[in-house]
């Protein structure tokens, strides 16, 4: 274990930011804090950097136990937002920053930083301004800047959070591909379900101050543990006590009226796939997923009705209730 | 080796490019050109014209003169020494007002402007009853430089502090987060982080503070005492040559005010410009 967290709470006034949570970081694992806003993500990482002090629990970094330590001697390297660049030095000092407060030689920093500009791909940059460079630039310089001192952990806090779609979806794929090359530990923070499935090996999802599952991409999304989890993984439909994935929902044509039947109030085509809004007699309202292709061999059209079953369905014990 | 290119082309940097004015931007144009020639260029020339209009030999008779070489000197001397302490103590004021939290944060900001808004004759008055013969404290700096340095740091503490403040406001913690992560100490990050952000709105407080100090006359004129060669300032200077109707050398001494104030200007003008040169 690279970090491990036990037993954190924190509370800002009167909000309880993070209520006894535990947490395991393997090394070398590229773990998401994944959750909506609020639910405590940030501050877990932020406490994790020393930049939070937690009210009660215990951070080990390495098998030492980092409580208390500042954040200048936790090891740590920390990429924001918004960047944080240091406005007023070229990209060059701000990537060599953390290794002149270190007063290594200038030569020695010097090459360290052209290796960085090289590793995130700003080779030529370096006597920019950050002012200077787009957003995702500015970000993989803030990496460069986090990477310099050879951190132990690196956090990441919504670093693509400020970038659009675009250059976002680059990124993504580049960090994956940047981890699997330095094989530094890295925790990531996002809102975003897709990015964590993406670019995480290891997923924690957090909601109102509690980490509620962590596991596998994979395992979260096929065997969540909790309706909370099973519903930030995409849509859900309820049947009775069941919940179901609108592509694991069964439609068949039936005569209008049939017992149980539901009603096709929408179609819409998203190219390969294809969302049917229903409407069952009771009032209830469910999300299908379909193939274009099933849509044509049902022939389905808008008012037809259809008898609805479910492939695959999950059905939570009292307990693991929202 | 990650092969990929990502570098998006770096957003264009231009300046803003002026519009294709029609007719509302000229007569915009002519009316601002008009204003500022009537409000301050026309007195301005005049009172080049009233200084050399003599010729320059009289001019600069008038200002090698002993006592207006003094009261010059003098003038530039309390200012230099009261900016510069303000340099500091405002940017300790502004630091305190933006980054701590204490009861009565308000008034005190709200009191800063006092020295803006208090007619500067009663500034004058105030510093006197508080410092001179008969003061409160015992402490007589009356008619002393120290009694005028006293009260030019009075009336342009505001502007070192007010230039100040909503830059250090604005400025982004999380860099100052960034840069203890990376190991920076606190007096590291403050000497190689905030400073060099605060440096231009210091320097913008620096060159306000000066224009201000050295033309100065209300606060000064009481607490000096106003001894010729000793405590008197070239504003009280040029004031007791009009009153001896002796107009050419008021106008001599003012255009000297007028033309440091107009190098200082330009001076820290520069120097701002290449201190914030990575935000262009």
């Amino acid at each position: 274990m690279t970090v491990r967290l036990s037993c954190i709470s924190k509370r800002f006034q009167e909000h309880v930011a993070l209520d006894d949570v535990s947490l395991e970081i393997p090394r070398g694992s590229l773990t998401a804090l994944l959750g909506p806003s609020g639910s405590g993500k940030s501050t877990l990482l932020r406490i994790i950097a020393g930049l939070e002090d937690p009210d009660a629990g215990t951070v080990h970094i390495d098998g030492i136990d980092v409580t208390g330590v500042r954040p200048q001697r936790r090891g740590i390297g920390f990429v924001f937002q918004n960047y944080a660049a240091f406005k007023h030095m070229t990209v060059r000092d701000n990537i060599g920053f953390g290794l002149s407060v270190r007063r290594r030689p200038k030569a020695e920093i010097h090459s360290r930083v052209d290796e960085l500009l090289e590793l995130v791909q700003l080779r030529g940059l370096g006597e920019r301004f950050p002012g200077q460079l787009s957003g995702g630039q500015r970000q993989r310089m803030a990496l460069a800047r986090a990477l310099a001192v050879d951190p132990a952990v690196l956090l990441l806090d919504e670093p693509f959070g400020a970038l659009d779609a675009r250059v976002r979806a680059d990124l993504r794929r580049w960090l994956r591909e940047l981890h699997e090359q330095t094989e530094v530990t890295t925790v990531l923070v996002t809102h975003d379900q897709e990015e964590a499935m993406e670019v995480a090996d290891r997923i924690a999802v957090m909601d109102h101050a509690h980490i509620r599952q962590v596991g596998a991409p994979r395992e979260l999304y096929d065997d969540p543990s909790n309706p909370f989890v099973m519903e930030f993984f995409g849509t859900v439909n309820r049947v009775g006590d069941a919940f179901v994935r609108p592509h694991d929902l069964k439609l068949e044509r039936v005569p209008t009226g049939a017992d149980g039947a539901a009603t096709i109030e929408r179609l819409v085509h998203l190219g390969f796939a294809v969302r049917a809004d229903l409407v069952q007699d009771d009032g209830h309202m469910l999300t299908a997923q379909l193939t274009a292709d099933e849509v044509a061999d049902l022939g389905l059209e808008v008012g037809d009705s259809v008898a609805v079953a479910a492939r695959r369905e999950r059905v939570f014990l009292e307990g693991e209730g929202i | 080796m990650v092969t990929r290119a990502l570098d998006a082309p770096p957003p264009s940097r231009g300046r803003q490019r002026a519009r294709p004015g029609g007719a509302g931007a000229s007569i915009g144009l002519g009316i601002a050109v008009a204003y500022l020639s009537l409000i301050v260029l026309i007195p301005l020339a005049a009172l080049a014209w009233s200084a050399i209009g003599g010729g320059w030999s009289a001019f600069w008779t008038a200002v090698s003169s002993p006592e207006a070489v003094a009261a010059l000197r003098l003038t530039f001397e309390v200012s230099a020494a009261a900016v510069a302490i303000n340099a500091v103590m405002g940017t300790v004021v502004a630091w305190v007002l933006v980054r701590d939290s204490f009861r009565g944060r308000w008034a005190v900001d709200v009191l800063l402007d006092l020295p803006f808004a208090l007619p500067t004759i009663v500034a004058g008055l105030t510093l006197l009853s508080l410092y001179g013969v008969d003061g409160p404290f015992g402490v007589n700096i009356a008619y002393t430089r120290i009694g005028i340095v006293m009260a030019l740091i009075f009336v342009t503490l505001p502007f070192s502090v007010r230039a100040v403040q909503p830059v250090l406001a604005a400025l982004d913690r999380d860099m100052e987060d960034a840069a203890a992560t990376l190991g920076a100490g606190p007096f590291t990050v403050f000497r190689k982080v905030i400073l060099p952000n605060l440096v231009p709105a210091v320097l913008s407080g620096i060159g306000l503070s000066f224009s201000r100090a050295i033309g100065e006359f209300g606060a000064v004129v009481l607490i000096a005492g106003n001894l010729p060669f000793k405590t008197e300032t070239a504003s009280v200077y040029i004031f007791g040559q009009i009153e001896n109707d002796n107009s050419a050398a008021a106008a001599a001494a003012s255009l000297v005010l007028l033309l440091a104030s107009l190098v200082l200007l330009v001076v820290f003008g520069l120097i701002e410009s290449r201190v914030t040169r990575h935000a262009r």
